[in-house]
């Protein structure tokens, strides 16, 4: 007999028609799967009761693979095919990895196009991508999902960071597409954490994430208005996390040994790893002791016998505490905000259990953090309610929560400038569209550069992507109508759509950019953008003078080609071609002012030009012609 | 006859209600859809109608509509455990065959 769950009112399910959705925190250290069951989330644990699966892959000999706590275990036996960490990775080029020094994987730059210059990892069974690494984790947590909700998975709501830029969320789609699992939507970590504390059922209010993982440290500033979260900024430290306190603890245990032992051989792998242990258990007991006592023999029959007490263990991790709070200021500072304006702060992440932590944060914001959610879990959980309403077994659709585009999204014009079509922080889905036109007689084809920043000119921005549109049927310059259309999906993908309004001809480009965005490059385009604002702004008009220039001289050459000998006479020609070679000197230069003049000059004086070619072509039309046989 | 919860059951609905944070009870019944005639459906109660029946088991308010209590007086609701999965079972007296994987029955 099948177990069933309770429904909300009037919304039972069909038999064999159960919308079977999970939330998926798809972590650097721990990955973990969430469900609404009968109105409440839970974590979903596996056969032996843990709810937290190590995103470790360890690829094995005999072509399988091992996922979670037994590829942990195997982590220092087995360093090159065992991958840690691979969210780091998720997107990324070669070229974005700083210190590849410091790990311990080979490395293959990806010639494969298709994969956008993702890199690769070589293990025993072959490269690896990190596309292929993290569909690894989310096959083990769909499996446990489907064993524990007892049917397959409609579908999975999966978090990322909210820095994540288009190029990391869609290695993150491919993955679950890897695995297999089809994606509601991918989420901010920040937003799910917000909902899984029901903030989304206020109306409005500022809120802080304070997310300290095993090895990295994330803030972000959520705004909530009408139901949407918008991230007002996000800050952070890559290299920072709870396993820096153990670090800490474990060199402390090696001062007070060598205190005692003044020549102490150095610690072999076996016994680095049994300290770093011993250090994480003290530090997990000082949560809720007063004093831990780190007993254990190292491999040469030395005996470990210390206390550690939590006035101690606060003393020597408080720059740790106190390195969390730089990010979070700046965060704050980039969000424009005063401490008093923020209306909670909650805490994400193992490593915030610690008291003093708690105390930190609560001391910096004026205001007791939220940390009545296990802060492991909530950002799984939050994902979880998301994936439930989306999956349909919730009747409040106005529950939908919708993300914003980090950076803005636009075109390259003629001169090299930038023409926003998305603005940043839009609300998503959206789609806005834009006209554009040729820019010389007969052109028959386009080509369109997309790129993300705030930046006015293209050199200042990222480039996405590019593509054409051919086949344009020869017009003159300006009478083509081409309409381009930016949309992104739910998820931040992108895709751009070009189409000729009379021949309807189409041409279009899904987004998957090359290269990630770190959240600092996101940070500094945005930052050079405010600081550049003055330049940018002359710089545009330079570019848009000399445009406008550069298309004059073009059709007044052409237009003289044809007709000069005929219409003027040789002063006449030779005044309006030393103003042309004038105008294509001041052209050279960035005062936009005197090219205006020099264009609005030739203009003028090319004016009676123009007029007496138009009557020159009237009359050619006209010549032989019958009065009658003329459409009036 | 009657409806019942056993005591876990009773527990875990209680649990559910306090986290929703509303509802009076659980409302049991069924629908004539599925593969063998009938499906049972489990909700949470927000408003009873005014032809409800009301049962009281182990704290929790049960509702089942009068249409629906045919097919299914004498039920005891459980709440079981099956490897990884959880959630609720009905022990109906009344049922003469059942799908195979018990969703729908005929009585």
């Amino acid at each position: 007999m099948a177990l069933l769950q309770i429904s909300e009112p009037g919304m039972s399910a069909a038999p064999h028609k159960h919308n079977l959705a999970v939330g998926i925190d798809l972590g650097t250290t721990n990955s973990l799967v969430a469900t609404v069951r009968s109105g409440m989330s839970t974590v979903l644990q596996d056969e032996h009761g843990h709810a937290l699966l190590p995103s470790v892959v360890r690829y094995l000999e005999n072509n399988g693979v091992e996922v979670g706590h037994d590829a942990q275990a195997q982590q220092s036996t087995d360093p090159t095919n065992t991958i840690v960490s691979v969210k780091r990775f998720m997107g990324r080029g070669l070229k974005d990895i700083a210190n590849r020094a410091h790990i311990p994987y080979r490395f293959v730059e990806n010639t494969n196009k298709e994969s956008n210059g993702m890199l690769q990892i070589e293990t025993r069974v072959g490269n690896k991508s990190p596309v292929e690494i993290s569909a690894e984790i989310l096959k083990t947590l769909r499996t446990r999902a489907e064993k524990a909700l007892g049917g397959e998975l409609t579908g999975a709501v999966i978090t990322v960071p909210a820095y994540f830029d288009e190029a990391q969320r869609q290695a993150t789609k491919d993955a679950a597409r890897l695995a297999g699992i089809h994606v509601l939507r991918l989420l901010n970590e920040p937003t799910a954490a917000a909902v899984a504390y029901g903030l989304d059922n206020a109306s409005e209010g500022v809120y802080v994430i304070y997310d300290l993982g095993g090895g990295t440290f994330d803030i972000s500033v959520l705004r909530l208005s009408k139901g949407v979260f918008e991230v007002l900024a996000t800050n952070g430290d890559s290299a920072l996390g709870g396993d820096d306190f153990d670090h800490r603890i474990f060199c402390w245990i090696l001062d007070q040994i060598r205190l005692k032992v003044p020549n102490f051989s150095p610690l072999s792998e076996e016994d680095t790893r049994l300290l770093l242990t011993k250090s994480r258990q003290a530090k997990e007991w000082l949560t809720d002791n007063y004093e831990s006592q780190i007993t254990c023999k190292l491999s040469n029959g030395y005996f470990v016998d210390i206390t550690l007490n939590v006035s101690q263990f606060n003393e020597f991790t408080q720059n740790l505490v106190s390195k969390t709070l730089n990010p979070t200021r700046k965060a704050i500072r980039d969000a424009g905000l005063s401490l008093d304006e923020i209306n909670g702060v909650v805490l994400v992440g193992g490593a915030t259990r610690m008291p003093h932590i708690r105390h930190a944060v609560a001391d910096f914001f004026k205001q007791e953090p939220l940390t009545n959610l296990d802060p492991d879990k909530v950002v799984a959980l939050g994902a979880a309610i998301q994936a439930n309403v989306l999956a349909g077994n919730r009747s409040d659709k106005d529950l939908l929560l919708l993300d914003v585009t980090p950076l803005s999204l636009g075109l390259e014009t003629m001169g090299g400038l930038v023409e926003k079509i998305i603005p940043r922080n839009a609300t998503l889905p959206v789609a806005r569209a834009q006209e554009f036109t040729t820019f010389k007689d007969g052109q028959t084809a386009m080509s369109f550069h997309v790129l993300q920043g705030e930046r006015e000119l293209v050199s200042d921005c990222r480039s996405l992507a590019k593509f054409e549109l051919r086949g344009i049927p020869p017009m003159a310059a300006g009478a083509a109508r081409i309409r381009v259309t930016f949309q992104i999906d739910a998820d931040g993908l992108l895709s751009v759509s070009a189409k000729e309004q009379t021949s309807g001809l189409e041409s279009h480009v899904v987004v998957k950019p090359s290269y990630g965005l770190s959240d600092e490059e996101i940070g500094n385009m945005l930052k050079s953008s405010f600081l550049a604002a003055e330049n940018d702004k002359q710089a545009r008009a330079v570019r848009e003078a000399q445009v406008e220039a550069a298309r004059l001289l073009e059709s007044i050459t052409f237009a003289m080609d044809q007709d000069a000998d005929k219409i003027l006479s040789p002063d006449e020609k030779e005044a309006i071609y030393s103003q042309m070679e004038a105008l294509k000197e001041i052209m050279k230069s960035d005062d936009s002012q005197a090219i205006n003049r020099a264009t609005e000059k030739l203009n003028k004086s090319t004016e009676s030009f123009a007029a007496r070619r138009m009557d020159a072509s009237v009359t050619k039309a006209l010549a032989g012609q019958n009065l009658d046989s003329l459409e009036i | 006859m009657a409806i019942s919860l056993t005591e876990s059951a009773a527990q875990r609905v209680e649990k559910f209600l306090a986290n929703r944070g509303k509802g009076i009870g659980l409302r049991l019944g069924v629908k004539t859809t599925g593969c063998s005639g009938m499906a049972y459906t489990l909700e949470f109660v927000d408003e009873m109608q005014p032809e409800d029946m009301a049962f009281e088991s182990h704290g929790v308010k049960v509702i089942v509509d009068p249409k629906s209590l045919v097919y299914i007086d004498g039920t005891e609701l459980d709440f079981a455990k099956e490897g990884l999965n959880e959630g609720f079972k009905f022990n109906n007296p009344n049922v003469k065959d059942e799908c195979g994987c018990g969703e729908s029955f005929t009585v």
